[in-house]
C-alpha cells in the first residue's frame, strides 16, 4: 500500500457526537469501510455503546481507554461543536474532521486560529471528511464510491460534486489515493493550498485534482502557488461559478 | 442577514457611537413621536439595500405633516420583494467631512480586518477602484483584539486630530464590540460624518449578521433583517433558495451540485427557474417544502432533482418527493437523479408511485429536454 495524506491504515477515530442520528449511523458505516473507529463520546451518555463502539463522557477518558486515537470526528450540533473542538485540541487529538455544519462562523475562526497555534489539523467545518480508498475513512463520503486506491489525490470544496467526480473516476478504473473535503464555510481549518502540499509531497499521489467553487480568494491563491512552479504533479482544476451571483450568501466579499 | 439601519445604529449607539437624534415609525399612529424631534427630519425607509435616495426612498420633510406624507407612501410598500414596514425620521446634522468605516472578516489571514477611507458616502469598492491609496487596512488579530494604539494609528492616516481622534477610537472600539459579541460578518459606517462643530456621527450603517449564531441573539428580531416572507419560510427547513428567470425548476443538495445541476440545464439549452439546495442531511420535510415551493411556481415547466447522498439519504429524499405529490396536485413533468447513501430504497419508494430515477444527471436532463421547450 501507498503513503496518501491525512488518514491511512494507522487512523484510530474517536467519534465526537457518536450517539446522535447522523453521528451513530456514519460510525456504523466508517466500521463497515474498515475504518478502525475505537471509541464515541457524547457528555452524559457514558457507558453506552453504538454498533459496539463504547461510549464516553469526555474525550479525555476516551483516550485513557485508547490511548492509541489519533484523529477525531466531530458530528456535535453547530451549538456545541466549538466545546468539542476545544476539548479534542486539549485532549492531544491532533486531526480533527469536522462534519457539522451552521457553526457560527465567529466560533470557526477562534478554534481553527487556536488549533493552529497548537499544531492541530483542522479538517472542516461543514465538510464531508477524509477518505484514502481502502485505507481508512474518516466522514461521510459515500462508502460505495471508494473502491480504488490509485494516483489521483481529490481536494475539493463542495461535498456532493466531490461524490459525482470520485464516482466517474472510479467508473473509468481510475483510484484515488486521499479525497479531502475540506468544506465549504468561508473560514475553514486547512484550505487547498495547504492540501496540494500534502499531495505534492505525497509519494503515491500522481496527479491532483482541485475542486473549486466561487467566493473567497483561496483558489486564487492556488493558482498563482501553480503558476509559481512550485507544484510538480499535474493539476486538473474545476471551478463552480453556476448563476448564483444572485445568491445572497454570497453578495458581501470582501472589497 | 442584513440588519436594517436602524437597528444597526441602535447596537452601535448602545456601546457609544453618536447617531442622529430620530425616531423610528411603524404606522401612522405613531407619527407623534416626531413631535419631540426639531424639523427638518429626514425620513428614511427602512429596506435592507443600497441606492436607497436613487430610488426616492429618503427625502426631506419640514413639518409633521410632510412626515405623514412620506410615512404614507412608505409604509406597506414592496421594493424588490421586500416589504417596507419601519420608516426612521431622523434629524439633520451639519456635515464637514464623510468618512468610512468598516470591519469585516478576513478569511484569507483567519482573521479580522478594518477598512478606514476620508472618501465616504460612496461605495468602498468604488473607492478601492478609484483610488486604493486612500484605504487604510488594519488586520486585527481575533486573538489579540484591538488595541487603542492601532485605531490612533487608522485616525492620524485618516487625518483626524485633537477630540474627533479621540471619538475616533471611541467608534471605532464600539464597531468592534458589536461584531465580536454579535457574531458580525460586516460593521460598517458609511458615511461616518464628521460634524462643523468636530463630532463623529453615523450617518448610515450596514451590520451584518451571521445567520447562524442567531440562537445566541434573541434580542435580533428576523422583522429587522433583510429576509422576505418566502425566504424565511425557506429558511425555516434548511433550504437555500434563490428565484432566478428560467423555466426549469432545479432541486439539488449541495451548493457546489446545484450550481453545476444549473450548468447542465444552460448546457442543455435551457434556462433554470431557481437555486434550490436543499443542504446536507435533508430532511424529507426539507424536499417536501423545497419541492412543494417549485411545483406551485407557475412558471416553472418541469423539475430536475439531482442527489447525490452522503449525509443526505435517497430514501429520505425519496419520501419528501412522494409527501410533496401528495400535496400538491401537479402535471409539470419530475426528473429525478438519485444516487448515494441508500439509493436502493429511494429508487423503490419512488419507482411505487410510478416515478423513473436516472443514474446520472445528464440522462435526466436529456429526458427533461425532450419534453420541453424553450
Amino acid at each position: 500500500m501507498g503513503m496518501a495524506i491525512l488518514v491511512n491504515e494507522n487512523t484510530k477515530v474517536l467519534v465526537q457526537g457518536i450517539t446522535g442520528r447522523e453521528g451513530s449511523r456514519h460510525a456504523q458505516y466508517m466500521l463497515q469501510y474498515g475504518t478502525k473507529v475505537l471509541a464515541g463520546v457524547t457528555p452524559g451518555k457514558g457507558g453506552q455503546t453504538v454498533h459496539g463502539v463504547p461510549v464516553f463522557d469526555t474525550v479525555e477518558e476516551a483516550l485513557r481507554k485508547f490511548p492509541d486515537i489519533n484523529t477525531s470526528i466531530i458530528f456535535v450540533p453547530a451549538q456545541f461543536a466549538a466545546d468539542s473542538v476545544y476539548e479534542a485540541i486539549d485532549a492531544g487529538i491532533k486531526l480533527i474532521v469536522i462534519i457539522t455544519e451552521h457553526i457560527p462562523i465567529h466560533d470557526a475562526l477562534r478554534f481553527v486560529n487556536y488549533a493552529k497555534r497548537k499544531g492541530v489539523t483542522i479538517i472542516g467545518p461543514n465538510c464531508p471528511g477524509v477518505v484514502s480508498p481502502l485505507k481508512s475513512k474518516v466522514g461521510i463520503l459515500p462508502n460505495h464510491i471508494y473502491t480504488k486506491s490509485g494516483p489521483v489525490g481529490i481536494v475539493s470544496r463542495s461535498g456532493t460534486l466531490t461524490y459525482e467526480i470520485s464516482y466517474h473516476l472510479t467508473q473509468a478504473g481510475i483510484g484515488q489515493s486521499t479525497v479531502v473535503g475540506i468544506g465549504g464555510d468561508p473560514i475553514i481549518g486547512t484550505d487547498m493550498l495547504e492540501v496540494v502540499k500534502m499531495f505534492e509531497e505525497d509519494p503515491e499521489t500522481k496527479y491532483i485534482v482541485v475542486i473549486g467553487e466561487i467566493g473567497g480568494t483561496m483558489e486564487e491563491r492556488l493558482a498563482q502557488y501553480i503558476g509559481s512552479g512550485k507544484v510538480t504533479k499535474p493539476v486538473v482544476a474545476t471551478y463552480q461559478v453556476g448563476q448564483h451571483h444572485q445568491a445572497r450568501e454570497w453578495d458581501m466579499q470582501e472589497p | 442577514m442584513r440588519l436594517l439601519e436602524y437597528k444597526g445604529k441602535e447596537l452601535l449607539n448602545r456601546y457609544g457611537v453618536k447617531i442622529p437624534r430620530g425616531a423610528i415609525v411603524k404606522s401612522l399612529d405613531d407619527i407623534d413621536v416626531l413631535n419631540t424631534l426639531k424639523f427638518p427630519l429626514y425620513a428614511k425607509a427602512q429596506v435592507p439595500f443600497a441606492g436607497r435616495a436613487k430610488m426616492g426612498l429618503v427625502r426631506r420633510v419640514d413639518n409633521i405633516k410632510d412626515a405623514e406624507n412620506a410615512a404614507r407612501d412608505y409604509l406597506g410598500k414592496v421594493i424588490q420583494d421586500y416589504p417596507i414596514r419601519k420608516v426612521l425620521f431622523e434629524e439633520g446634522v451639519n456635515v464637514a467631512k464623510e468618512l468610512y468605516v468598516s470591519i469585516t472578516l478576513d478569511r484569507e489571514n483567519r482573521g479580522y480586518l478594518m477598512l478606514a477611507s476620508t472618501e465616504g458616502g460612496i461605495d468602498i469598492e468604488e473607492v478601492a477602484r478609484r483610488s486604493p491609496e486612500k484605504i487604510v487596512r488594519l488586520y486585527i488579530d481575533d486573538y489579540e483584539g484591538l488595541r487603542d494604539y492601532m485605531i490612533r494609528n487608522v485616525a492620524q492616516k485618516l487625518g483626524l486630530e485633537g477630540s474627533a481622534a479621540q471619538d475616533f477610537v471611541t467608534v471605532a472600539k464600539a464597531m468592534y464590540r458589536v461584531f465580536t459579541e454579535y457574531d458580525s460578518e460586516l460593521v460598517e459606517i458609511n458615511p461616518l460624518a464628521l460634524t462643523t462643530d468636530g463630532q463623529l456621527v453615523a450617518l448610515d450603517v450596514k451590520v451584518m449578521i451571521d445567520d447562524n449564531s442567531l440562537y445566541r441573539h434573541p434580542d435580533i428580531s428576523i422583522e429587522d433583517s433583510d429576509y422576505t416572507t418566502e425566504e424565511l419560510e425557506a429558511r425555516k427547513y434548511g433550504l437555500h433558495y434563490v428565484e432566478l428567470t428560467g423555466y426549469v425548476g432545479i432541486m439539488a443538495n449541495g451548493a457546489g451540485l446545484t450550481m453545476a445541476t444549473m450548468d447542465l440545464v444552460k448546457e442543455f439549452g435551457h434556462e433554470p427557474a431557481d437555486f434550490l439546495d436543499v443542504g446536507g442531511g435533508a430532511s424529507k420535510d426539507a424536499v417536501r417544502e423545497g419541492l412543494k415551493m417549485l411545483l406551485i411556481d407557475d412558471r416553472i415547466k418541469a423539475v430536475l432533482i439531482n442527489i447525490f447522498g452522503g449525509i443526505t439519504r435517497c430514501d429520505e429524499v425519496a419520501r419528501g418527493v412522494v409527501e410533496a405529490l401528495n400535496e400538491v396536485k401537479t402535471n409539470k413533468p419530475i426528473f429525478i437523479r438519485l444516487k448515494g447513501t441508500n439509493e436502493e430504497e429511494g429508487r423503490r419508494i419512488l419507482a411505487e408511485i410510478g416515478l423513473k430515477t436516472y443514474e446520472t444527471a445528464e440522462e435526466a436532463m436529456e429526458a427533461l429536454s425532450k419534453v420541453i421547450t424553450r
